[in-house]
C-alpha cells in the first residue's frame, strides 16, 4: 500500500497522476519551458541540454516545419521562409510593426493581423507561434513523462487584448490548456520573491528580444502587487541588433544587399552585440555573397553611442511608471533585471544610474520569467505544497463591464486595475413600470457586447414600478485576489438584491461547481442505499428464477410439506423484494436457500444416479 | 494490476459498486486515527500554521476504481460528518463515508519512505501499489 502525504485542501493528486504543469516564456528571440520538480522551479532542457529554444520557425516546400536551432541555421539560406521574432506580429496590423521594410518576409494584406506568405502557404503569426509552443509542449511532455495538465504562458504586461488573445489562440492550436496568461514581470517577481523572500518595492526591468516592460511591484509578506506598468511593445534586443546592422552597412559602405547577405549581417550584428557584454571590442569580418568583404571593429563605446537613443527609450517609460505608482527612485529597494538584453553593459549602467543602485542579477535574466511562470502553473494546476499559500495580486487583463441598451458595453472595472478591487455604478430602468432587469456581465475592450465575451447573465427582480429612468440600481463589480468576480445588483429604494459569481478564466464558477457538489452530497445516502437495494433485488430475482426452474424439473423429489415450505419462502422473498428493506430481502433469501438446501442435494444425487445408471465402474473415467 | 492509467473522473460521480459492508446510514462505523497518525497530523497542522483538522475522502479514479483523498481541512463544510480521534478532528463528506466507515488511518514507515496508510475494512481489492481500490 502506497504511503500518502497530506495535500492542501482540494489538492489531492490522483493515483499515479501528478498534475503536470509548466510555465512557458514565449519570447521574441528565445522561448523556454520550466516546471516545478520536488518543490523547485527548473528550466527543462532539450535533448542536447540546451535550455533555450530560438523562437524561429522555418517552413519548407514540402510543408514540413522546423523550429529552434535548426530553423535558425536556415535563416541565411532561406530568410523568406524562416520566421524570426514572430511575437512582434502577434495581434498586430502591418502599420504596427517597426522596420517592416527591412524584414525579408512577404506580408499579406489582411484586415487585422498581418499574415506571412511562405513556401508552405500563408501563415498567420498565431500559427507560427503555435509551432514554437508545440515544440515546447513536446519537450515538456518528454521530460515529465506524461500529458500536460496545463501551462502558464507569459506575455509582456504591455500586450493589449488582441495580442493576448492571439497568444491564447496559438496555445490552443498547439494543444495546450492555458491555465493563465501571466505578465512577464510578475512571473519574474514570483521567481525572485520566492527564491529570495525579499520584501519591499521593486522595479522589474525587462528588456527582451522584442519587447520592453517596466513594472513597479510591491512585495510584502510574500504577496505581489503590481503598482504600475509601462513599456514599449516594439523595443528590444532586436533593435540593438538593427543599430549594429545599420552601423555595419554604413561603415562598410556595402552595395545594396541581397536577402541572404542582409540576413548574414543581421546574425553577425547580433553576435557582435552579445560578445560586447563580455569584451571591450569585437571584430566583425564577413564575406558577403557579392564578394565584398566587411572588416570592422566595434567597441563598447561605439556600441553605446549608436544605441544611446534606444537606451533612452527604456529610461523614459521607467520614470513614467514610477510617477504612475506615486513613487520616486528612492522608494525602490531593488531592480530586477529580466531578459538577455539586460546583460548589455550600457543597460546595466543606465539602470544603475537611474535607480542609484546596482540592479539585481542573481538569477539568470533569461530564465527568471519561465521559472516564475512554472511556480504559478504548479499552483494553478493544484500542486500546492504546504506553506505555499501566498496570493498573487495581479492586474485584470481585460475590462469588465455590463450590457446596456442597444447592446453596448458599459465598463465598470477597466483593464489593468490591480486586484482585489470593487467598483460600483448606478443604472436605471428604460421602460415605464419596468420591474425586472437583466444584467449581462461581459469582458473585453470592445464597445459592442457582441464583440466581447459574455461571462454571465442574471436578473434583478422586484424593482417597484416607476417611470423609466426613476429607479436607481447600483451594480457592484468585485474581483477578489483569486480573480473571482462577483456582481451584485441592488435596487436602492427597496433593497432588492441579486448577485452572481463568475470566474473569468474558467467555464464554471465555483458556485456552480459547489452547487453541483452539494446536490450530490444531499443525495449521497439515498444513492448508496438505492444501489445496495437494487443489487439485493437482482440477486433475489435470480434465486427465485433458479428455484422455479428446479421445481419445474424435479418437483417429484419433494414431499408436499417440503414443497409448501419452499413455496412459502419464495412468496416471502417475492414480497420482500417489492419493499425497500434490504435486510428483509437478505433474510428472505437466506430462508429460501435454507429451504432448498435439501432439495438441491437430492437433485444432485439424482443427476449423479442418472449419469451412472446402467454403467459399470470400468466405463467411467473418474 | 500494473498499468494504472484510468483518468480521473468527476469526484461527484461515484462507482456503481456499493460497499459490501454498508447496509444503511445507521450502521456506519466511525473513522478513526491511530495514535501515531494523530500525532503526526497534529504536528503537521501546527507547522502549517492553520487548519482545523484533517479531511478524508474517496473519489473515483485510478486503476481499481477509487482513490483516497487526504487533505488538511481549513473549514468544515455544512454536510461534513465529524469524528474526533486522539484529539484530532476528522472530517468526512457524506458521499465518501459509506466507503470509509470503520477505516483507521495509520502512519507507517517503509524504508526511507513514510506516510499515511488507510486500513479500510471496505476494501475488497486494491491495485498493486494500493493507491486505488474497490469496495
Amino acid at each position: 500500500m502506497a504511503l500518502l502525504q497530506i495535500a492542501e485542501p482540494g489538492a489531492s493528486a490522483a493515483p499515479h497522476e501528478h498534475r503536470l504543469a509548466v510555465g512557458i516564456d514565449l519570447g521574441t528571440t528565445n522561448s523556454l519551458v520550466a516546471t516545478v520538480r520536488s518543490g523547485m522551479s527548473v528550466v527543462l532542457n532539450d535533448v542536447q541540454g540546451r535550455p533555450l529554444l530560438p523562437s524561429v520557425v522555418a517552413y519548407a516546400a514540402d510543408g514540413s516545419v522546423e523550429v529552434g536551432y535548426g530553423a535558425e541555421a536556415r535563416q541565411s539560406v532561406d530568410p523568406k521562409n524562416t520566421i524570426v521574432s514572430v511575437k512582434r506580429f502577434m495581434g498586430r496590423g502591418r502599420h504596427d510593426i517597426a522596420h517592416i521594410e527591412t524584414l525579408p518576409y512577404d506580408f499579406v494584406d489582411t484586415n487585422g493581423m498581418v499574415k506571412l506568405k511562405t513556401i508552405a502557404g500563408i501563415k498567420s503569426p498565431v500559427e507560427i507561434s503555435a509551432e514554437i509552443l508545440k515544440t515546447m509542449r513536446n519537450r515538456a511532455e518528454a521530460s515529465l513523462g506524461g500529458e500536460l495538465t496545463g501551462a502558464v504562458i507569459t506575455v509582456p504586461a504591455y500586450f493589449d487584448d488582441a495580442q493576448r488573445q492571439a497568444t491564447k489562440d496559438a496555445a490552443r492550436l498547439a494543444g495546450i490548456n492555458v491555465l493563465r496568461l501571466l505578465n512577464e514581470p510578475t512571473a519574474a517577481a514570483i521567481a525572485y520573491g520566492l527564491d529570495n523572500s525579499a520584501e519591499g518595492i521593486y522595479a522589474v526591468f525587462d528588456l527582451g528580444g522584442g519587447t520592453f516592460d517596466i513594472s513597479i511591484l510591491r512585495l510584502s509578506k510574500g504577496v505581489f502587487e503590481v503598482m504600475a506598468t509601462g513599456g514599449d511593445s516594439a523595443l528590444g534586443g532586436d533593435d540593438f541588433d538593427h543599430r549594429v546592422f545599420c552601423w555595419i552597412i554604413e561603415q562598410a559602405k556595402t552595395a545594396p544587399l541581397s536577402l541572404q547577405d542582409a540576413r548574414l549581417l543581421q546574425t553577425r550584428a547580433r553576435e557582435a552585440k552579445e560578445q560586447l557584454s563580455q569584451h571591450g571590442q569585437v571584430p566583425i569580418t564577413v564575406k558577403l555573397g557579392s564578394g565584398e568583404y566587411v572588416d570592422l571593429t566595434l567597441t563598447t563605446e561605439m556600441f553605446k553611442d549608436i544605441s544611446r537613443t534606444l537606451v533612452q527609450k527604456t529610461i523614459a517609460p521607467t520614470k513614467k511608471a514610477l510617477r504612475d505608482a506615486g513613487l520616486t527612485v528612492a522608494d525602490v529597494r531593488g531592480v530586477v533585471m529580466v531578459g538577455g538584453s539586460t546583460r548589455m553593459p550600457q543597460i546595466q549602467h543606465a539602470v544603475a544610474e537611474l535607480f542609484k543602485q546596482e540592479p539585481l542579477n542573481n538569477l539568470d535574466p533569461e530564465k527568471v520569467v519561465a521559472l516564475g511562470a512554472a511556480t504559478q502553473a504548479n499552483l494553478l494546476a493544484g500542486n500546492r505544497a504546504a506553506g505555499d499559500d501566498w496570493l498573487l495580486l495581479d492586474v485584470i487583463p481585460l475590462s469588465l463591464g455590463l450590457e446596456t441598451m442597444g447592446g453596448l458595453v458599459e465598463k465598470v472595472i477597466p483593464r489593468n486595475s490591480t486586484i482585489p478591487i470593487a467598483r460600483a455604478q448606478e443604472f436605471t430602468t428604460f421602460k415605464d413600470g419596468q420591474t425586472a432587469m437583466s444584467i449581462q456581465v461581459v469582458q473585453g475592450e470592445r464597445e459592442l457586447v457582441s464583440d466581447c465575451r459574455s461571462l454571465a447573465r442574471f436578473e434583478l427582480r422586484g424593482i417597484p414600478p416607476m417611470v423609466a429612468g426613476a429607479a436607481r440600481i447600483r451594480v457592484t463589480f468585485q474581483v477578489d485576489a483569486d480573480g473571482l468576480l462577483s456582481v451584485t445588483a441592488r435596487e436602492q429604494t427597496t433593497g432588492h438584491e441579486a448577485r452572481i459569481e463568475v470566474k473569468p478564466s474558467y467555464g464554471l464558477s465555483d458556485d456552480e461547481i459547489a452547487g453541483m457538489l452539494r446536490d450530490s452530497f444531499s443525495h449521497a445516502g439515498d444513492d448508496a442505499f438505492r444501489r445496495a437495494l437494487r443489487e439485493a433485488q437482482v440477486e433475489a430475482q435470480r434465486l427465485i428464477e433458479a428455484t422455479q426452474s428446479a421445481l419445474q424439473d424435479d418437483a417429484d423429489l419433494l414431499s408436499t410439506l417440503e414443497r409448501a415450505h419452499i413455496d412459502e419462502a419464495m412468496t416471502r422473498l417475492q414480497h420482500a423484494m417489492g419493499g425497500e428493506d434490504r435486510r428483509l430481502i437478505d433474510q428472505a433469501m437466506h430462508t429460501l436457500s435454507a429451504a432448498t438446501n435439501e432439495f438441491a442435494a437430492r437433485r444432485m444425487n439424482q443427476s449423479v444416479q442418472r449419469a451412472l445408471a446402467g454403467r459399470n465402474v470400468n466405463q467411467l473415467s473418474l | 494490476m500494473s498499468a494504472c492509467t484510468t483518468p480521473v473522473t468527476d469526484p461527484a460521480v461515484m462507482p456503481d459498486t456499493p460497499p459490501a459492508s454498508w447496509l444503511g446510514s445507521d450502521s456506519a462505523s466511525p473513522v478513526t486515527l491511530s495514535a501515531r497518525a494523530a500525532d503526526h497530523i497534529a504536528k503537521y497542522i501546527a507547522k502549517r500554521g492553520k487548519g482545523i483538522g484533517i479531511r478524508l475522502g474517496v473519489r473515483t479514479s485510478g486503476c481499481s476504481g477509487m482513490a483516497y483523498k487526504l487533505e488538511f481541512a481549513d473549514a468544515p463544510n455544512a454536510e461534513d460528518i465529524e469524528f474526533l480521534s486522539h484529539g484530532v478532528k476528522v472530517l468526512v463528506d457524506p458521499k465518501s463515508l459509506p466507503y470509509l466507515a470503520g477505516t483507521e488511518l495509520d502512519y507507517a514507515r517503509e524504508g526511507l519512505n513514510e506516510g499515511f496508510k488507510f486500513n479500510n475494512p471496505n476494501v475488497k481489492d486494491a491495485c498493486g501499489c494500493g493507491e486505488s481500490f474497490t469496495t
